[in-house]
C-alpha cells in the first residue's frame, strides 16, 4: 500500500502544516487569526489568476499570484478600516467576500477554458491532497524552508512585536517593516497549504497548533515547536484520513483532528488547562476550608470550649454543613483534630498550633490596617478573612517586626503565639 | 464577526435538515441552523471563558471546525444528491433558483426561492419599520436605551434572530460564505455615503439592488456564476465610494463625523 508517491505526499504535507504552526504562532500571538482567514479567502483570484497566465498549473505562478492577492487584502483591510469610519471587522468582512467572490468568478472562468477543467482547481476550495504533484511539492517545501528561515533570522524583533510593540518600538526596532514580514510570510505559508488544505479551512491549521501549544509551555522555541509538531500530526493524519475516499476533500479532515488534539490540550494540559486550574482551586478551596475550621475551633477554645460539636461550631460561623462535615474528616485525617465518642470535637496539639498560626495572623492584619494604614475597625474584618490565608512566613515575620510584637488586636482579643 | 462565525457554523444543522427531510423543508432547514447557531455561541463561550482560550482564536477555531463538520456530512451522505454539493455551499445556485417553481394546476405561481424569502422580506421590513426606534437606539446608545427602560436584549435578539433568518434563507440561493458579502457590503458602502440611519436604510436597499441587477446580467453576459459575480460588483461599487469619498468628494454636504 505505501508507495513513494504516498510517501512524498505526506512529506509535503509535514512540511506544509508545520510551517503553517510555527508561523501561527506570530498570528496568534497578535492576536490576529481573523485576519489569517480573511486573508486565505482572498487569495484565490491569485490562484485562479496565477492559472490564467501560466495556463497550466504552475505551482510558482500560484505562489506568486497568491502572494500577491494575500498581500493586497491585508492592505485594503487596513486601508478600509484607517480612512473611512467603518470597523476593521466590518472591513475584513468586506475584504474576504469581495475577494473571495472574484476568485470563484476567475475560476468559473478557468473552468470554461480549454484545459481548465484538468486543473481541477475546485480543489482549492477545500483541499485535495491527492492532487499535490512532485513539483508542487519541492517548490512548497522550498518556499517552507524559506520562511523558517526568516522566522530564525527575525526571530527577536518578531517575538517582541508579537509580545509587546510599543517596547520593540521603543528598543528601535523599525515595527512596522517587520509586521510587513510578519504578514508576508503569513500569507506565504497560507498561499503554499492552499492546494492541500483550501482556502476556506486554512486559516484553522494556523490557529488551531498555536493555540493548542500556548498551553503547554512559556517559552516562544517551545511553542513554535509544539506547535508545529501539533501541525504536522493534523496533517498527515487529516491527509490519510482522506486518501480513504474516493471524493474526499483534504481539508475538512485536517480540521476535525485538529480540533481533537486542540480540544484534548484545553481539557488536560497540565497547570493551564481546565481540569488542571480546576483542581488548583478545589485544593485552595479546601485549604480556606480547612483553616476556616481550625479557627472556628480556636475561638470557641477562647470562650471556654475544649470540645465542640457541629451544631455548635455552625453556631459560630455559617458554612454548608456538608462543606464542614468534610473537612472535619481530612482535618482528622491530618491529625489536627480529635472526634470524641460523644461526637465532639477538640483541637489536638498538632491543630492547637496550626489554628493559632490562621487566628495570629488574621489579627496581625487587623491590627496593621488600623495602626499603619488608618483604616476604621469596623472596615477591617473582611479582608483579615481574605488574607489570613494567603499569608506567608516571611510576611508574617515583617507584620511581627512592624508592628513590634503586638500582644492585642484592635478588638482587644488576644493575639496567640 | 460573531455574526460570519455563524454563517458558516450553521452548515451542519442545514445538511443534517436535508438529509433528514426527504426534500429541501425550508421550516426543518431553519431549525437545524437554528440548533447549530445557538451551539456555536455557546461553545465559543466555553471556549473563551471557561477554557480561557483568546477571543479572536475560539471564534475561528469554533466556526472552521462546524464548517469543515459540515463538509465532511456532505462528503459522506450526500453523493449523488442533487441538491447539495460542496460548491453548492460555497456559491450558492443562484442559477438554478428559478427551476424550482410551484405549478399548481398547471400555472406557475412563481419559484420556491419567492416563496420563501419574499414573505421573509415583507416580515423584515414590517419589524425595522415598526421597530425603527428601538433598533436604533439600541445600535447607537445601548446603554442610553437601558435608562429609558427600553429592554436592549430584546432588541438585540430581534436583529439577532433576523440576521439568522436571512441568512440561512439565502444560503440556498447564495452559499455560506457569500452571504456574509450579501449582508455587510452594501451597508458599509451606504454607510460611506450618509450618516442618518433612515437614509442608510434607503441608500443600503438602493446600492444592493443596483449590484444586484447589474452583477445578475453581468454573470449572464460573461457566463460565470451569478452570487459570485454579484458580490465582485458590490465590491467595486464599494472601491469606487470609497476612493470617491477619501479623496474629499462630497455628496450631500453631510458633515463627517465619525459615528461609532
Amino acid at each position: 500500500m505505501i508507495s513513494s508517491t504516498l510517501l512524498l505526499v505526506l512529506f509535503g504535507l509535514a512540511v506544509i502544516s508545520s510551517v503553517a504552526g510555527v508561523v501561527g504562532c506570530y498570528a496568534f500571538l497578535r492576536k490576529r487569526t481573523l485576519i489569517g482567514d480573511a486573508v486565505s479567502h482572498a487569495v484565490l483570484p491569485g490562484v485562479a489568476i496565477g492559472f490564467m497566465l501560466s495556463g497550466t498549473k504552475d505551482p510558482i505562478a500560484l505562489l506568486l499570484g497568491g502572494l500577491f492577492f494575500g498581500y493586497i487584502s491585508i492592505i485594503s483591510i487596513d486601508l478600509i478600516h484607517r480612512k473611512s469610519k467603518l470597523s476593521e471587522d466590518t472591513a475584513i468582512a468586506i475584504v474576504t467576500t469581495v475577494y473571495f467572490a472574484l476568485g470563484s468568478v476567475l475560476l468559473s472562468v478557468v473552468s470554461s477554458m480549454e484545459n481548465g477543467q484538468q486543473a481541477g482547481l475546485k480543489n482549492f476550495l477545500f483541499g485535495k491532497v491527492a492532487t499535490l504533484t512532485e513539483l508542487d511539492i519541492w517548490v512548497f517545501s522550498f518556499a517552507a524552508i524559506v520562511v523558517l528561515v526568516a522566522v530564525v533570522l527575525f526571530f527577536k524583533p518578531f517575538s517582541l512585536i508579537s509580545f509587546n510593540k510599543d517596547f520593540a518600538a521603543a528598543q528601535g526596532w523599525k515595527t512596522n517593516n517587520y509586521e510587513t514580514l510578519i504578514s508576508v510570510l503569513t500569507v506565504l505559508v497560507i498561499t503554499i497549504g492552499l492546494q492541500a488544505v483550501g482556502v476556506v479551512l486554512m486559516s484553522a491549521l494556523l490557529i488551531a497548533p498555536a493555540a493548542a501549544a500556548r498551553y503547554w509551555t512559556n517559552s516562544l522555541p517551545k511553542m513554535m515547536i509544539i506547535s508545529a509538531l501539533f501541525g504536522i500530526l493534523s496533517g498527515v493524519g487529516g491527509g490519510l484520513l482522506s486518501l480513504v475516499g474516493e471524493d474526499m476533500p483534504t481539508g475538512p479532515w485536517v480540521v476535525m483532528i485538529l480540533f481533537f488534539f486542540t480540544m484534548l490540550t484545553l481539557l488536560f494540559a497540565p497547570k493551564k488547562g481546565y481540569f488542571a486550574i480546576r483542581r488548583r482551586t478545589q485544593s485552595n478551596e479546601r485549604k480556606i476550608n480547612e483553616e476556616n475550621v481550625l479557627k472556628i475551633l480556636h475561638q470557641l477554645g477562647e470562650m471556654g470550649k475544649e470540645e465542640a460539636s457541629i451544631g455548635e461550631m455552625l453556631d459560630k460561623r455559617r458554612m454548608d454543613t456538608t462543606v464542614l462535615l468534610k473537612t472535619i474528616k481530612t482535618l482528622k485525617k491530618e491529625g489536627f483534630i480529635e472526634v470524641k465518642d460523644s461526637k465532639k470535637i477538640r483541637l489536638t496539639e498538632n491543630g492547637k498550633i496550626e489554628a493559632m498560626r490562621v487566628v495570629r495572623l488574621h489579627r496581625l492584619w487587623e491590627l496593621y490596617l488600623t495602626q499603619q494604614l488608618k483604616f476604621k475597625e469596623d472596615h477591617i474584618h473582611g479582608t483579615a478573612e481574605t488574607i489570613e490565608h494567603l499569608i506567608t512566613d516571611e510576611l508574617e515575620e515583617a507584620l511581627l517586626k512592624e508592628l513590634d510584637y503586638p500582644d492585642m488586636d484592635p478588638h482587644a482579643k488576644k493575639i496567640p503565639y | 464577526m460573531v455574526g460570519d462565525a455563524i454563517s458558516h457554523s450553521v452548515l451542519p444543522g442545514i445538511v443534517i435538515a436535508y438529509l433528514v427531510g426527504s426534500q429541501t423543508q425550508s421550516s426543518l432547514v431553519l431549525i437545524g441552523a437554528a440548533i447549530f447557531g445557538v451551539l456555536t455561541t455557546i461553545i465559543i463561550d466555553f471556549l473563551y471563558r471557561k477554557l480561557k482560550l483568546q477571543e479572536d482564536a475560539s471564534i475561528g477555531l469554533t466556526f472552521t471546525w462546524l464548517f469543515a463538520f459540515g463538509v465532511l456530512l456532505i462528503s459522506f451522505f450526500a453523493q449523488g444528491n442533487v441538491d447539495l454539493d460542496q460548491e453548492c455551499v460555497l456559491f450558492g445556485e443562484l442559477g438554478l433558483a428559478f427551476l424550482d417553481k410551484i405549478i399548481i394546476d398547471g400555472r406557475l405561481y412563481g419559484t420556491k426561492s419567492i416563496a420563501t424569502l419574499l414573505p421573509a422580506f415583507l416580515l423584515v421590513l414590517m419589524f425595522v419599520v415598526r421597530g425603527f426606534k428601538g433598533f436604533q437606539l439600541n445600535a447607537f446608545q445601548a446603554e442610553f436605551a437601558q435608562t429609558k427602560g427600553i429592554k436592549t436584549g430584546f432588541w438585540h435578539f430581534a436583529l439577532m434572530g433576523m440576521v439568522s433568518v436571512v441568512t440561512v434563507l439565502s444560503f440556498e440561493s447564495v452559499g455560506a460564505i457569500l452571504v456574509v458579502g450579501f449582508l455587510v457590503v452594501p451597508p458599509a458602502t451606504a454607510y460611506l455615503l450618509v450618516n442618518d440611519l433612515k437614509r442608510l436604510h434607503i441608500f443600503s436597499l438602493c446600492i444592493a439592488t443596483l449590484n444586484i441587477l447589474m452583477g445578475y446580467f453581468l454573470a449572464l453576459k460573461l457566463n460565470v456564476s451569478i452570487s459570485p459575480t454579484i458580490i465582485t460588483v458590490s465590491g467595486v461599487v464599494f472601491f469606487l465610494t470609497f476612493v470617491f469619498k477619501t479623496t474629499k468628494f462630497r455628496l450631500f454636504n453631510s458633515p463627517r463625523i465619525p459615528v461609532k
